[in-house]
């Protein structure tokens, strides 16, 4: 019981993070029926930033909202680079070009920075733990459920009470319906972007704070994870994308830790397999959407 | 108000409307008429800047406004109840209206949300509801209504009597009648030809992408067997 109590917060502390990834890419194909294989590269790019900025020495008070600020305008210029010149392309043309985006980002560290591993330090409580009623719960964990719990109602606000809110979530139901009511796309989409940009750059902090390092492949697994919450949410829904982030994140570790010894190493594989059966029965993923419009 | 000077549009190498020349004056209601697959929603989707023209000239209030984006088109003063509503159904029916007003000011847009319920009623008692769960004649209010809320000059509707029951469609010819009396400009797409000719000051009629005929009401029926050939059955 304590032990299922305690995985469950890890799982919900794991599955924060993917859910965050997740919405930021479900943000994103909502508008423009784009999905997002480069959206990891926010990890990538803002790593290398937390490391810069660690080698002058700066704390994580300082990196934290630094991480947050270039993941938006990364985001945000990723979008006017590559992805502007390709909207309203076949879906086919978009998921080529994110991964192009992918590859360029993941050379150009390669090339002008390091293959090697760059480290920098992780806070100093992030293996604290607080006991209550005889359980052990990582304060890292909480912090992230808690801060990704404001996040979720932020973003829900953003996106129920204000104009910008309503314009996105019309776009992403029929774009030129849309249009015809004086939404201007260009502005939309960028501020999609920038939303998308801000929700990976707060999984960024707590992905960074935890890995302690970065290289210029780092953003796949971050990408792989919220692309697989966003598609077990259901693709295009944005509350489906969170419940996938927290789903993917609860299987992982509940699974680790049930799983016999001999075959816990294979968690991910048995993951993928639950995947698979969820399609199996539910193609659409937990969340159905019904239209997804593309721009 | 609205001069069109030999509109073509094309999808591909089909011309969908050829040299389609059209004006509609100030406080005019105006209808466009024809059979199936005539180029009314193309002329409209152009007119709007959904579609772009590959020859010809849409000027609106002495302005040129060819190819215009359609988020420009509106700003511009030019509004569109597309054909099949397009209401967004994830929006509740007051966020649909409030996006409708998304380019006027905040205040006005609590003011014309007022005029939307004296205008539409019904829609006040499905305020939060989900615009998906309306019915067919409430979601093409909700339609009209989400377009007036950017006060516009020019209201295009397209085929706003498709798909909905007699009694409803009667709803909606009296709406038009109802916008006219106020004087509103209205160019409205529809294939219930003779009643659109009822409240129409003036219609045009299409046919294969060309305007074929133009005239008063009286003037079209007139024509007998022309207009029967033009519009098909002609009653509804």
């Amino acid at each position: 019981m304590t032990e299922l109590a305690q995985n469950i917060v890890d799982g919900l502390g794991r599955g924060s993070i993917y859910a965050l990834l997740a919405l930021g890419i479900a943000v994103i194909f909502g508008v423009m029926h784009l999905l997002n294989f480069a959206h990891g590269e926010l990890i990538t790019i803002t790593g290398y930033v937390a490391y810069a900025a660690f080698l002058r020495g700066a704390s994580w008070f300082v990196i934290a909202p630094l991480v947050l600020g270039v993941a938006v305008v990364a985001s945000m210029g990723i979008e006017q680079v590559a992805f502007r010149w390709v909207r309203g392309a076949p879906d086919f043309t978009l998921v080529l070009t994110s991964f192009g985006v992918h590859f360029v980002v993941e050379a150009a560290f390669l090339m002008y920075v390091s293959a090697s591993v760059k480290n920098f330090n992780r806070p100093g409580w992030i293996a604290d733990t607080v006991d209550a009623g005889g359980l052990s719960f990582e304060i890292f964990d909480l912090v992230v459920i808690g801060v990704t719990l404001v996040t979720l109602v932020l973003t829900s606000l953003l996106l129920q009470r204000t104009m910008f809110g309503l314009a996105l979530r019309a776009s992403a139901e029929d774009f030129d319906a849309a249009r015809l009511m004086g939404v201007r796309s260009d502005r939309v989409i960028r501020g999609a972007f920038a939303l998308s940009g801000a929700l990976a750059g707060i999984a960024a902090i707590f992905w960074l704070m935890r890995a302690g390092q970065t290289t210029p492949g780092a953003g796949i697994t971050p990408m792989l994870k919220g692309v697989l919450a966003a598609l077990v949410g259901g693709l295009g829904s944005l509350r489906g994308a969170v419940i996938g982030g927290f789903a993917l994140g609860l299987a992982e570790v509940l699974l680790r830790a049930r799983l016999p010894d001999a075959i816990a190493g294979l968690t991910d594989g048995v993951v993928f397999l639950l995947i698979a059966l969820l399609f199996i029965f539910r193609p659409g993923g937990f969340v159905t959407v019904s239209h997804a419009e593309r721009v | 108000m609205l001069e069109i000077d030999g509109l073509t549009t094309r999808y591909g190498s089909i011309s969908a409307l050829r040299d389609a020349s059209l004006t509609v004056g100030s406080g005019e209601v105006v209808g466009l008429i024809g059979p199936n697959g005539a180029g009314k929603t193309t002329l409209m989707g152009t007119i709007a800047g959904l579609l772009k023209p590959a020859a010809g000239s849409v000027r609106f209030e002495d302005r040129n406004v060819t190819g215009w984006a359609p988020d420009r088109m509106l700003r511009a003063g030019v509004a569109l109840v597309p054909e099949h509503r397009r209401i967004f159904t994830d929006l509740s029916v007051v966020e649909n209206l409030r996006l409708g007003g998304v380019t006027t000011p905040p205040r006005e847009r609590s003011e014309l949300l007022d005029e939307m319920v004296e205008l539409f009623p019904s829609l006040e008692e499905r305020w939060t509801t989900s615009a998906g769960y309306l019915s067919g004649g409430e979601a093409q209010q909700l339609a009209i209504a989400r377009a007036l809320m950017s006060r516009p000059r020019l209201l295009m509707m397209d085929e706003p009597s498709l798909g909905l029951a007699p009694v409803l469609v009667d709803v909606v010819f009296e709406l038009i009648a109802n916008l006219a009396s106020r004087g509103r400009t209205l160019l409205v797409v529809e294939q219930n030809a003779t009643r659109m000719l009822d409240v129409a000051d003036r219609a045009y009629v299409l046919r294969s992408g060309e305007v074929v005929a133009e005239g008063t009401g009286d003037e079209l029926l007139g024509q007998g067997d022309l207009f029967e050939t033009f519009v098909g059955t002609g009653n509804g």
